[in-house]
């Protein structure tokens, strides 16, 4: 089976800031917002290397959102940064009128996504962004699994025309993608190979996966372990692919099980090649306050609860 | 003004086309748009400095962005009888496969529309952005906008009023449609908003009233004076009174027709008050 090297924990928020910086330099369009959270969304860099491509709105995100699209108007490419929360739901019907459905190329990305967003709690941790953001007809979206991929899809979201969702984290995790992968948008990445069960991660869970594949080998549990960062459009080739092989599904997803990519998942498989599914995810409960560890636990989040989901999946064959 | 006279019988026209394009579907918003057929006329046959050819990034010209998406109808009309698509495209107004849908939308590429608006509020943000995007590019063109007055009433508003005057957006004329109405009756009633002009100019805004905004030449007046405001480091706000309903009697001064049509007899009887001048569509 193969292996992946944790090559030392960052947060792949810095991996939004790094993939920004470099924009920066070269690509004269891309232009920043903020609503009040620079630091935490990492633009500092941006901002000062190029205070006149750099617009802080204050705590205004629907303005945010409004003023984003019309920089299009003009040639410009905006890249909005705040939290999930704020990026999607509270902004939800600007995105959909000005944005969505005006064809306009706005790069919404979003950190703190989900329980990882730790001791704040419930008010800052959207788990219901991905359901609302895929429902947009024309939305692109993206969870990234680590700093690498997150700068590599950072990269890529500005050469692609058209709204995009990306959606990152707060804390440190693995660091285990290729440094300056290409990153395609739609295409599944297959990490390993097996025939017993297919586990379909996005996200921080993708890591998790990969664990959880390894506990499941020394079991004699043979997983494959796809990364979907591009949640829509999804690669439905790929995860059919898989399950033809192994029978049987594992979804994973720092998220609501009503909306997420499991339902994705399931809408693809029902409509091509039925098969059982069990879903690590959220069960339609808000968060709490916690450290992001003690939160993946108790909500069912970790490598642990994907073995667990994998051994019984796997036994409904 | 030596066009006076050509400029009203266009907006004498402009009042057909609204009346005829919401009285073939049965449906559609003819108050708010007869009372602003004097500021889209103004803006599109006399002050504005835009492209024939429609392009997105309009780049080099002047941007117009409506916020108060449901006078659609006014809209289409201007825009097709300055040239931007066939008059005759106006029979399609809210019907199946259109690009004129009900309220304007850039998913069916109509030319001369660059956002969609009909959800309120949203207009002031999206031009600001526009705005910005012009001083980046270098590029001394105006973004103009309109507003009903109780859309003033959206939150989002006054995040981009605020926004707006705080970082010196002053390529931009935004003008608000007074006529004290909305779908549920008088602003007053549905929810006071107090001075509006007071309100504007505590935000930083440079604020400038025509009291007569259903008079073509004080409409061209106050939109030249709003010009030569700008670039001076504020905003600019014109506070446009118009009467709802304008040039059809029995539906003026009220907000019973905000979102209604005509029927025969009174689509009769309201184009009679406005005689065919440069040809029906």
């Amino acid at each position: 089976m193969k292996k992946y090297t944790n090559t030392g924990n960052k947060d792949t928020r810095s991996g939004f800031g790094a993939g920004l910086t470099e924009l920066g330099k070269s690509n004269e369009n891309v232009v920043a917002l903020c609503a009040d959270l620079t630091g935490s969304l990492k633009m500092d860099e941006f901002k000062k290397n190029h205070p006149e491509r750099f617009f802080q709105i204050g705590i205004a995100e629907a303005n945010m959102i409004g003023i984003a699209a019309g920089m299009t108007i003009g040639g410009k490419i905006p890249f909005t940064g705040t939290f999930a929360n704020f990026s999607t739901g509270r902004v939800y019907d600007q995105i959909r009128q000005s944005v969505a459905y005006s064809d306009k190329n706005v790069k919404i990305c979003a950190s703190h996504a989900g329980v990882t967003l730790g001791e704040d709690g419930a008010t800052h941790q959207i788990l219901e962004d991905i359901g609302l953001m895929k429902m947009l007809p024309g939305m692109t979206v993206i969870n990234t699994c680590d700093y690498n991929q997150t700068k590599a899809a950072t990269l890529a979201i500005a050469e692609f025309e058209g709204p995009v969702y990306l959606r990152f984290g707060r804390p440190k995790v693995a660091n285990f993608t290729p440094e300056n992968g290409k990153f395609e948008i739609g295409k599944a990445v297959n990490l390993t190979e097996g025939t017993d069960v297919t586990i379909i991660a996005t996200g921080h869970l993708v890591w998790e996966a990969l664990q959880a594949a390894e506990q499941l080998n020394e079991k004699g549990i043979s997983a494959e372990v796809i990364n979907i960062h591009t949640i829509k459009p999804l690669d439905e080739e790929a995860i059919l692919a898989s399950v033809k092989k192994t029978g049987c599904v594992v979804t994973a997803e720092e998220h609501n099980f009503l909306g997420g990519l499991g339902e994705s998942v399931s809408r693809t498989l029902v409509e091509n090649f039925p098969a059982p599914q069990e879903f690590v995810a959220t069960k339609d409960t808000f968060g709490e306050s916690g450290t992001p560890e003690q939160l993946m636990e108790k909500y069912g989040l970790n490598a642990e609860a994907i073995v667990k989901a994998s051994e019984k999946v796997i036994k409904r064959k | 003004m030596p066009h006076t006279k050509e400029l009203e019988d266009f907006v004498t026209q402009v009042r057909r086309d609204i009346l005829r394009q919401v009285h073939k579907v049965n449906s559609g918003h003819p108050g708010g748009s007869l009372g602003c057929a004097e500021f889209f006329t103004a803006l599109y046959q006399e002050v504005m400095d835009y492209k024939s050819d429609f392009d997105m990034n309009g780049i080099g010209e002047d941007l117009f962005f409506l916020s108060n998406g449901h006078i659609s109808p006014v809209f289409y009309s201007v825009l097709a009888r300055s040239g931007f698509f066939p008059v005759e495209e106006l029979n399609t107004f809210r019907l199946i496969n259109s690009r004129l849908q009900g309220h304007p939308t850039t998913h069916e590429g109509l030319p001369g529309i660059r956002i969609a608006s009909g959800s309120l509020g949203q207009g002031l943000s999206v031009a600001i952005g526009a705005a910005e995007a012009k001083k980046l590019n270098k590029d001394s063109h105006i973004v103009y906008t309109l507003h009903g007055d109780g859309e003033l009433q959206e939150g989002q508003n006054w995040e981009a009023i605020m926004y707006a005057a705080g970082n010196k957006i002053d390529n931009l004329i935004s003008t608000v449609d007074v006529n004290g109405q909305q779908i549920d009756g008088a602003t007053d009633q549905v929810l006071p908003m107090g001075n509006l002009k007071a309100k504007f100019e505590a935000f930083g805004w440079d604020v400038l009233e025509v009291k007569e905004g259903n008079d073509i030449s004080k409409v061209i007046e106050g939109l030249n004076e709003a010009k030569s405001r700008t670039g001076k480091g504020k905003p600019v706000c014109i506070l446009m009174t118009t009467v709802m309903g304008h040039g059809v009697d029995f539906m003026m001064h009220t907000h019973k027709w905000h979102g209604v049509a005509p029927n025969d007899e009174q689509l009769e009887n309201a184009l009679a008050q406005n005689p065919e001048t440069l040809g029906d569509y």
